[in-house]
């Protein structure tokens, strides 16, 4: 099983939970992140005083899916989070050891 | 707050009029809602650890300079002149034994009425220096510095400007509602405080943005709403339309400086700011209130656009010369207050408030020296007394908290409260460490006994 976690501009999760159910993945996580990349933040004036802000706000959702999926889903992940503009973001996977359904007690792929 | 009778006829002895008694109480209020007003616009501008210090920096000057105007401060500002620089008349002195219907002198209102009016000016006037001195005063300190201030500073101030034989009045300087007792004043203090106390801890390092321009947005428009008590009512009354005159020159010249601080804004950083937006109001209102009284509405946009632009560019000279006034209040306050003055010089049109003309209505030089005389004296007499009473102050109980506490947040040191309750999921974790400091509470109050 692969971790899928993606960083992404928080205007594009509902097209990209779209895209991931429409490709049969049953459940995600979302969380609100902060974070740079190379484009760095932005500037903010306050009464002429510019201020740099570094951290740009930003979408974590991360998902579970058995491993022949996974490049797939980094696939429809990409491209229903891009916009082709500096700062879309970055997709990534790791390898998972276990998993299990914390109702039931289901381990593995019955689990996801 | 000039001395000629509103009478419209020489002859007619002043009457108490039912008309300008009610609208002088409703002005009163309208002055009163500024404080907490100010309180907003600064609160919103500080940062989310010293935002309650600021509001209650300004909201205890309600208490204090409330509580001082009855027992002696309106005596010393408005009693019988002692000498040109002070007034005193015991009847004054806990403003008991005053008849309900005894009248200001040569006005139409009750003593009454004009002194709850003054006493509004007398609180936000302390209110407006603690811009400056954000983050980093001790409230002990603050809280004796504002009485102290407006027993040496204010109410004399106060006597000098408006009260019948003082000497700046006497000498015929223009000061319709406030712009030198109020913003030169406020603002010169400032300046000489934070000589005195320094920058805050990360001055020109950390990034020290607003914290809510919604509530600087809220108390920028509660003080534009309250100004219009402020310099409506300044007139004592509304007899004879001037009170009207000044309500539409407020209107106009905040709402022309405010477009000019937008203006200089986009051309200078890119961006029309909320914070220009509520700083080119006040610049406007600071301005107008010296002179609204004696220009047109025309002038008064030319005032507003003058001092919306110059502010603009004034708050920007804390960083060339480094000394860290917070929130502008010398760059709002005392550079709108001056231009205010001086501008009363150019654009008093005569005929109104008083007869003396400007340059531009042909008067000449003179009002434009009586304006300056009347400006440099209250600045300097005002930062040096600052400066001598923060001095004072930081070799005694000392006027700063200590680093470790400014990093941290002034307001859990000084108010033991924070602001916003931040904890997240749901509030489970809050009420949880809540439980836990009430029991800690408790276990130490076992040990006392």
């Amino acid at each position: 099983m692969k971790l899928i976690t993606a960083i992404v501009k928080p205007h594009k999760l509902d097209e990209i939970k779209d895209a991931l159910q429409a490709f049969g993945v049953q459940g995600l996580t979302v969380s609100e992140a902060s974070g740079y990349g190379r484009q760095r933040g932005h500037t903010e004036v306050y009464r002429g005083a510019e201020y740099t802000v570094d951290l740009v706000p930003k979408m974590r959702i991360e998902v579970l899916v058995e491993d022949d999926a996974a490049d797939d889903v980094m696939d429809v992940l990409v491209s229903a989070a891009q916009t082709g503009k500096i700062g879309d973001g970055k997709v990534w996977s790791v390898p998972v050891d276990s998993v299990i359904r914390v109702r039931t007690g289901e381990r593995g792929a019955d689990a996801l | 707050m000039a001395a000629s009778a509103i009478t419209t006829l020489a002859a007619d002895a002043p009457t108490l009029s039912a008309a300008n008694t009610g609208f002088m109480l409703i002005c009163s209020a309208l002055v009163m809602l500024m404080t907490p007003g100010l309180a907003f616009f600064y609160g919103g501008m500080v940062r989310v650890k010293s935002s309650l210090n600021m509001l209650m920096m300004s909201f205890i000057s309600l208490g204090i300079v409330t509580i001082l105007w009855v027992l002696f401060g309106f005596s010393l500002a408005f009693g019988a002149d002692v000498g040109s620089v002070i007034g005193w008349s015991s009847e004054y002195v806990g403003l008991s034994g005053l008849g309900l219907t005894q009248l200001w002198d040569g006005y139409t209102i009750p003593v009454y009425v004009f002194a709850v009016f003054q006493l509004m000016f007398a609180i936000i006037t302390p209110a407006l220096i603690s811009g400056a001195l954000a983050d980093r005063v001790k409230f002990t300190a603050w809280a004796l510095f504002i009485t102290l201030w407006v027993t040496v500073v204010y109410f004399p101030v106060a006597h000098w400007v408006w009260g019948s034989g003082g000497w700046l009045f006497e000498m015929g300087v223009i000061d319709f509602a406030g712009g030198t007792a109020v913003h030169i004043n406020a603002g010169a203090a400032a300046l000489g405080v934070i000589l005195v106390i320094g920058k805050r801890v990360g001055f020109k390092k950390d990034p020290m943005r607003p914290h809510s321009l919604p509530l600087v947005m809220l108390g920028a428009g509660l003080l534009w709403f309250g100004w219009f008590g402020f310099n409506a009512g300044s007139w004592l009354g509304n007899d004879d339309g001037i009170g009207a005159v000044m309500f539409l020159n407020t209107q106009v010249a905040t709402a022309a400086a405010m477009l000019a601080w937008l203006g200089y804004e986009k051309i200078r950083h890119g961006s029309f700011t909320t914070l220009g937006a509520a700083s080119g109001a006040v610049a406007g209102l600071v301005a107008i209130t010296p002179s609204g009284g004696s220009c047109s509405p025309l002038g008064a946009i030319a005032i507003g656009a003058i001092a919306g632009l110059v502010c603009a560019m004034a708050v920007g000279l804390k960083y060339k010369f480094g000394y860290d006034d917070s929130l502008d209040v010398i760059g709002v306050h005392l550079v709108g207050g001056v231009l205010g003055s001086l501008l009363v010089g150019f654009f008093a049109t005569g005929g109104v408030q008083s007869d003396a003309a400007g340059l531009f209505y042909g008067g000449g030089l003179e009002q434009l020296g009586k304006q300056a005389v009347g400006v440099f004296s209250v600045l300097a007499y005002s930062l040096l007394a600052s400066a001598l009473l923060a001095f004072l102050l930081d070799k005694t109980i000392g006027m700063r908290v200590s680093e470790d506490d400014e990093v941290s947040g002034i307001d859990q040191v000084e108010h033991a409260e924070t602001a916003y309750d931040f904890s997240g999921a749901g509030g489970g974790v809050s009420s949880r460490s809540t439980a836990t400091t009430a029991t800690a509470v408790l276990d130490s109050k076992k040990v006392d006994a």
